[in-house]
């Protein structure tokens, strides 16, 4: 399977740039196989990505035309090429802070706009590449290099956002859900308006060590335990349901 | 050659417009067919008119939701194959300069109109100023080059706009066009020509899209979706743009490449005008709007007996040093008056040894002819 991935590739990529127990060289993997499962052209693709971790998932690493931007921007770069050349695939990759914090304008207004793009919001919850600062998705009571004391401010909910925004496909899945991510993904290739899947992806380096949660797989069992589906969701409590993370298709 | 000449999108003839609209008509004949901006005064007319002139010729305009999605839209067009475009006053184009530093390290060719207004800060939105010609210069981090162009008529709005398009597409960087609202909210003839000269960025296949190819340092590039699989990345990259972010001898190459490869071509990028300056013993060193005051003022004076001509920049930057070095050799004295505290009188000092005198204003009102000539009989 592995090597079935390989064309996917862009010669001369040697190794990931990850931190050992990072989600989102699961994430990298798994959007090729939803690329290969579709046999899409990958001339023809475009990979968009912002700054951060998540946005070197694509930039350089596939085999298709990737542009890495300036933190936040991605989607008005992704705007202007997907709106001149509409038979390019546009995909935009990267992460919470990118996408939602410094970018959220262009974020709701590319949602609102209904543009054929498809967005995959890697959420690490954490700044990650600076050094683990809070994020727009930090939970509240997380701590991070600036909320020493636990984070004092709710999260977005970033698939109500988009969907209150004007999105026509929106999922949440965690990189601990392979199987439905990959379908989730497929959609949103296959689905012609702005979709957006929102990828939870653990952070151990930055998030996991401050928040009780130091290795890996800790925080693998985490997203595991946490992560249930809507129909699930019904039968708890309010107080049960603020302990977990509702993931699905909220919209398609 | 990789210009060609074209049967104008205008019919030939002789047209009223505004600066604003002689843009717009520019930008179209160069072959402009993608427009992102967001309005802002005294620059709006340029994007209601491009609005409608873009869906009659093909091509995409979009409203975006701020000047820095603007730029940013632009610049994905343009790797998407496009002459693309956006125009903003000062505001928006501080808003813009960060994704302009992203433009000129990407080598990626768009057009910039910038109908200066006064500032600082929101300033006097309809009143006129030239303060932001440092800030095209020097307004985003680190080392680059751009090319800046003055105009001072509607037909220079039509003609250094298309030329900006030619030069952004021939260097691969970003073009600006620096305009003053005197001059994008002008009224006056202008001419079409039958044809035009029209330039487009250099193709080749397998050709590494980010370093030398040829003489003149600018390498080819492919658009998306034509199959090279590019990789573009505002970090430091190679060649072939995978990213380099600590490899010293990649960040110096391509940091001089990107400024060499303007620098290299000052003599065909910059173009400038003498009038009356073969005897003269004080010169006007002028652009923009104010220019059309200072040949006024010196026609004045020369009927009045004195010894006075005037060197017009048409091109901002790179800037004129060798042009105005000679002027300075031969007369006593250098006036330049501007719509800022000096910005381009700066320039002007670091090149002539003669003295140089900077003639500011600030009010947000045109430099008028009284002005000059009451300051060119005192010195």
């Amino acid at each position: 399977m592995v090597r079935a991935l390989e064309k996917y590739i862009r010669p001369g990529v040697k190794a990931t740039p990850f931190c050992p127990g990072c989600g989102h060289g699961i994430l990298m993997g798994l959007i090729l196989r939803a690329i290969d499962d579709l046999k899409m052209d990958m001339k023809k693709m475009l990979f968009v990505s912002g700054i951060g971790c998540a946005a070197w998932i694509p930039s350089p690493h596939y085999n298709g035309d990737t542009l890495h931007t300036l933190h936040g921007r991605a989607l008005a770069f992704a705007t202007g090429a997907k709106l001149y050349n509409p038979d390019l695939c546009v995909m935009v990759v990267s992460g919470d802070g990118d996408l939602s914090s410094i970018g959220g304008n262009h974020l709701i207004h590319a949602a609102r706009r209904n543009i054929d793009l498809k967005v995959i919001c890697a959420n690490n919850m954490i700044y990650g590449m600076t050094g683990g600062q809070v994020a727009s998705t930090t939970p509240r009571g997380s701590k991070t290099s600036t909320t020493g004391e636990g984070n004092p401010f709710r999260p977005f909910d970033l698939c109500k956002l988009v969907e209150g925004a004007g999105a026509t496909y929106v999922a949440r899945f965690s990189v601990t859900q392979p199987v439905s991510l990959i379908d989730s993904i497929k959609k949103a290739i296959l689905h012609v308006g702005f979709s957006f899947i929102e990828v939870l992806s653990p952070c151990p380096t930055q998030f996991g060590r401050r928040n009780r949660l130091d290795r890996p797989d800790e925080m693998m069992k985490d997203l595991i335990q946490r992560c249930i589906l809507e129909q699930e969701a019904e039968g708890l409590t309010e107080e049960e349901k603020a302990e977990k993370i509702i993931t699905g298709e909220f919209l398609s | 050659m990789p210009f060609r000449w074209v049967k104008s999108p205008f019919p030939k003839g002789t047209y009223y417009f505004s600066g604003n609209e002689a843009a717009a008509e520019g930008a179209i004949a160069a072959g402009c067919r993608f427009y992102a901006g967001y309005p802002i005064t005294p620059s709006s007319e340029l994007m209601e008119r491009i609005a409608v002139r873009l869906k009659e010729v093909g091509g995409v305009f979009i409203q975006m939701e701020d000047e820095i999605a603007s730029i940013s839209a632009t610049i994905g067009a343009s790797w998407a194959g496009a002459k693309a475009m956006t125009a903003t006053s000062g505001p928006g184009f501080s808003l813009m300069q960060e994704s302009i530093g992203y433009a000129a390290f990407t080598e990626t060719p768009c057009v910039i109109v910038d109908v200066q207004r006064a500032g600082p800060c929101t300033g006097q939105a309809t009143k006129v100023g030239s303060g932001d010609i440092m800030q095209a210069k020097w307004g985003s981090h680190g080392d680059y080059q751009v090319i800046a162009l003055s105009p001072w008529s509607s037909q220079e709005m039509y003609d250094l706009t298309l030329r900006a398009f030619n030069l952004s597409e021939q260097y691969r960087v970003p073009a600006m066009v620096m305009a003053d609202e005197a001059v994008g909210h002008l009224r006056e003839t202008i001419r079409v020509a039958p044809r035009v000269e029209v330039w487009d960025r250099k193709k080749k296949k397998g050709g590494a899209p980010f370093d030398i190819e040829g003489e003149d340092g600018v390498p080819p590039m492919a658009a998306f979706g034509e199959g090279e699989r590019l990789s573009v990345t505002g970090s430091t990259h190679d060649a072939y743009g995978f990213r380099k972010t600590d490899d010293p001898e990649v960040h110096a190459r391509l940091v001089g490449r990107i400024n060499q490869k303007i620098l290299n071509h000052k003599r065909s990028i910059i173009e400038t005008e003498d009038y009356l300056l073969e005897d003269a013993e004080v010169a006007l060193i002028a652009y923009g709007f104010t220019a059309r005051t200072s040949l006024y003022a010196v026609k004045r004076l020369r009927k009045e007996g004195q010894k006075i001509g005037m060197l017009r920049l048409k091109t901002l930057w790179p800037f004129s040093d060798e042009r105005v070095a000679e002027v300075g050799k031969k007369v006593k004295r250098i006036m330049v008056p501007e719509m800022n505290l000096g910005q381009v009188a700066g320039e002007v000092k670091r090149c002539v040894v003669c003295d140089v005198i900077s003639l500011s204003q600030t009010n947000g009102e045109v430099i008028g002819p009284e002005l000059l000539i009451e300051t060119l009989k005192k010195i």
